[in-house]
């Protein structure tokens, strides 16, 4: 059974109704640590050595985040910039996250409508995913499509716990998957579209 | 003689050494503990030492000569001149309705001549310097009004002793028949001969301490032989000593005289810090010298007389200073610590009352009287204090808690010991967070001023579990402690281990020391003075010299987290070493250890990803480049 680690970045988590109820969702899984990042390093100071001691221990990374401005919250920008090291990560000699997964699990303002490329944001949420994509390749692990809870605004309580309970039906099922499968998976625009 | 010495010190070491810590168990203070142990090996007691009826603190009169030269080492002219309105004012006003009520009552109540009642008024007047300022160190005080006010009104009676002095001589009415000292210049002198010769020594030693000591000590300190220094220092004492006695003055004075003059000197601190060892040793030898003259016959034979003066000598200059108190708008509480305070007769009574046989102003049978009068108030003095603690202001000042009847009584997940500077800044952080907290202080006139303000406050000791207990340490999550002291912080921690094993405590260390102490205690949230403030400066520094700002902020990050880490490694190391923690020594050995574990762990940031260096010699292969 594979381990996964969540990578929380939300630096307004206890105002976040979408990312809390994700969470408490998928808290409980065995073989599952959540690292909060925005609670780990208030000062943006990454302890470097402590999370690359994280990925090697793991073998499926989510990127959990809402989506700003097109991307990530700045501390998990951070956190990008300094652990995944050259020599370590990518380059020559770095090989420490050969065969690992990664993926995004994000929560948007705009519907999945809207991230068209005829929608009002003009690209597809994978379009925008597109550095993350690249960042994993070079890292090479496994790049998955994101899940995605988009229009939050709009969502009432019991479609969001709906959500997070696909949420949760996907880790568990790709803590178990073959590498096979995964193959088809990766081949989705969305995560939330595998069907189980 | 060596013998006899040797003898004398075991005897005066071993009764403090057993009756110090017995005082202080009984929360009594190390006064009276010396107090004590001086009565027990007196003349009066076991008789270790001195002879019955020997003249009063002949027995240990190095130890006054000494102190009367720390005393006069504290007199700073900057202090007093900052402090020059409380002084003047306070301390003019106490000494001067102290002389005009004890002196009519001199006059008609022990028939005294005029003269020798004012001059038997003066020495009354004057309260102990030595043990008011120890007690207000003791219970954390001297930053109170009430220490404020004593320490102004204490400034005043030292300098006043110099004038009095100089016109004691004027008010003897047959000063060529002054006992005393029979060899001293001053027998042979009339009145007026007597007080310019009493001023003209006095400024003798001003000018040529100002003159040619400054110059003497700069060539001693220049040989860099600190135990040289301090020789020096001592020869000057024991020399203006002399030549006082030669004068026919007390030496006690002449050791005044001389600390007055080295506080006005850049070696001040030097000497002040040189001396410091000594002068708790040097103060208790005081004091127990005091507690040894105290003639048990003479009180067998007149207590009644005795016990009357006592108390009525006490009574009234307590009564003077609560109406001074009162007219300077003191609160209840600071007025009473500040009474029972300044209501004994001080050391300086020994000295002005000695001067005043000399001069034939009073008996010998009046002088023992007064002087072992004067020994008692002193010995009453804590006592006092501790009726006043205990009894007076529970009742009558400041309350520990005031309770509200119709508002219910709200619970605190926070309780913050000691709200000055820093526990203020934390308690308003949490506030502006809307975290409500109590608060708990030993200052009655902040805690009034903060009970106005609306804060839930608890007045009083903070190391007490009664207290701990009825500002909500049962319920309460987390005790913050704002105060630097170590010695409150271990009890504290000791308190929440014993009785509130549940509380989480956030203490505030002074410095890497103190919070090794604490951590032995399982204390984990410390906070180091000062760190947090250091490590700032240091990256605006590293800023001013050129240094990108993120960068410096990183690295003083990192320096944190590595500090801390250090921190914990060290503590280990610390036990070998804890023999010697409090020395100088082992400041410096530390310091070293210190700057060696730098040297090992690089201490520039891991910002490796940002640096493209590293990533050019990566693709290129591990070649640095140019």
């Amino acid at each position: 059974m594979k381990k996964i680690l969540v990578l929380l970045a939300h630096p307004k988590y206890e105002k976040s109704r979408a990312n809390q109820v994700l969470i408490e969702a998928v808290s409980d899984l065995p073989g599952l640590t959540i690292r909060d990042l925005y609670e780990l390093y208030p000062d943006f100071n990454i302890d470097v050595a402590a999370e690359q001691a994280a990925l090697q221990t793991h073998d499926l990374v989510v990127w959990q985040h809402p989506i700003y401005w097109y991307s990530c919250p700045p501390l998990l920008k951070q956190w990008i910039d300094l652990v995944l090291e050259v020599g370590w990560a990518y380059g020559k000699g770095g090989e420490q996250l050969r065969g690992k997964s990664i993926f995004n699990a994000v929560t948007s303002g705009g519907s999945r409508e809207v991230y068209q490329v005829d929608g009002r944001n003009r690209f597809t949420l994978r379009q925008f995913l597109a550095p993350f994509d690249q960042t994993a390749w070079l890292c090479h692990m496994r790049y998955l499509p994101p899940f995605a809870i988009q229009g939050t605004h709009r969502l009432d309580d019991t479609t969001l716990r709906a959500q997070a309970e696909a949420y949760r039906l996907r880790l568990q099922a790709l803590q178990t998957a073959p590498e096979v499968a995964l193959d088809e998976v990766q081949k989705l625009e969305y995560l939330n579209d595998w069907d189980l | 003689m060596s013998g006899h010495f040797l003898e004398n010190a075991l005897v005066y070491l071993g009764a403090a050494v057993l009756c110090v810590p017995f005082a202080k168990k009984l929360g009594l203070g190390s006064v009276l503990g010396f107090l004590l142990a001086g009565m027990l090996i007196g003349p009066y007691a076991l008789g270790f030492i001195g002879e019955e009826g020997d003249d009063i603190l002949h027995i240990a009169e190095f130890g006054v000569v000494i102190m009367l030269f720390l005393i006069g080492l504290e007199l700073e002219p900057k202090a007093f001149w900052r402090m020059r309105k409380q002084v003047l004012g306070l301390g003019g006003w106490q000494l001067a309705a102290t002389t005009l009520l004890f002196w009519p009552l001199g006059m008609l109540v022990l028939h005294l001549h005029w003269t020798a009642a004012l001059a038997l008024a003066l020495a009354l007047g004057m309260s102990s310097t030595a043990l008011v300022l120890q007690n207000m160190k003791e219970q954390g005080r001297m930053n109170t009004e009430a220490g404020k006010s004593a320490f102004a009104v204490l400034l005043f009676q030292d300098i006043a002793v110099i004038p009095i002095l100089a016109l004691l001589p004027l008010l003897a009415s047959n000063p060529a028949v002054a006992t005393g000292n029979e060899s001293g210049w001053l027998a042979g002198l009339n009145a007026w001969g007597q007080a310019a010769l009493v001023l003209a020594s006095i400024v003798g030693v001003v000018l040529v301490g100002r003159l040619v000591v400054g110059k003497v000590l700069q060539w001693v300190a220049a040989t860099r032989i600190r135990e040289l220094f301090v020789a020096t220092a001592l020869l000057l004492v024991v020399g203006v000593a002399v030549l006082m006695q030669a004068v026919g003055l007390s030496a006690a004075l002449g050791a005044f005289l001389a600390g007055v003059v080295l506080a006005n000197s850049e070696y001040r601190h030097e000497l002040e810090s040189d001396l410091d060892p000594f002068k708790g040793l040097l103060l208790g030898l005081f004091f127990m010298a005091v507690g040894a003259s105290i003639n048990f016959d003479l009180l067998q034979q007149a207590w009644l007389q005795v016990l009357l003066l006592v108390m009525g000598v006490m009574f009234l200059k307590g009564l003077v200073l609560g109406g001074i108190g009162r007219f300077y708008r003191f609160g209840t509480d600071q007025n009473l610590v500040f009474s029972f305070g300044l209501m004994q007769v001080g050391e300086f009574a020994f000295v002005l009352l000695a001067f005043i046989g000399q001069l034939g102003l009073l008996g010998d049978e009046s002088l023992q009287l007064f002087t072992a009068v004067t020994a008692l108030t002193m010995t009453l003095t804590p006592l006092f204090g501790l009726l006043n603690e205990r009894l007076l202001l529970p009742r009558m000042g400041t309350r520990e808690a005031v309770v509200e009847p119709d508002v219910p009584e709200e619970q605190h997940e926070v309780i913050i010991a000691g709200f000055g500077h820093y526990g203020s800044t934390v308690g308003r952080l949490l506030r502006a967070n809307g975290v409500q907290s109590t608060i708990l202080d030993y200052d009655a006139d902040q805690v009034e001023l903060l009970r106005k303000m609306g804060f839930k406050v608890y007045y009083g000791d903070v190391t007490r579990p009664d207290l701990l207990e009825l500002a909500g340490a049962e319920k309460a999550k987390i005790l913050i402690s704002a105060i630097p002291h170590l010695e409150t912080n271990v009890l504290l921690a000791e308190q929440i281990n014993k009785h509130f094993p549940h509380l989480r405590f956030y203490a505030r260390s002074r410095n890497r020391f103190d919070a090794y102490e604490l951590m032995e205690l399982g204390v984990q949230h410390l906070y180091r003075e000062t760190l947090d403030t250091s490590v700032r400066m240091g990256v605006e520094v590293l800023q001013a010299l050129g240094h990108r700002a993120h960068s410096a902020h990183r690295s003083g990050q990192d320096f944190l987290r590595y500090d801390q880490a250090a921190m914990s490694q060290l503590a280990l190391k610390k036990r070998d070493m804890k023999a010697y923690i409090s020395s100088v020594r082992a400041a410096i050995a530390w310091q070293e250890e210190m700057l060696l574990a730098d040297k090992e762990h690089n201490l520039s940031a891991h910002d490796h990803s940002w640096d493209s260096e590293a990533i050019r010699r990566n693709v290129l292969g591990d070649t640095p480049t140019s």
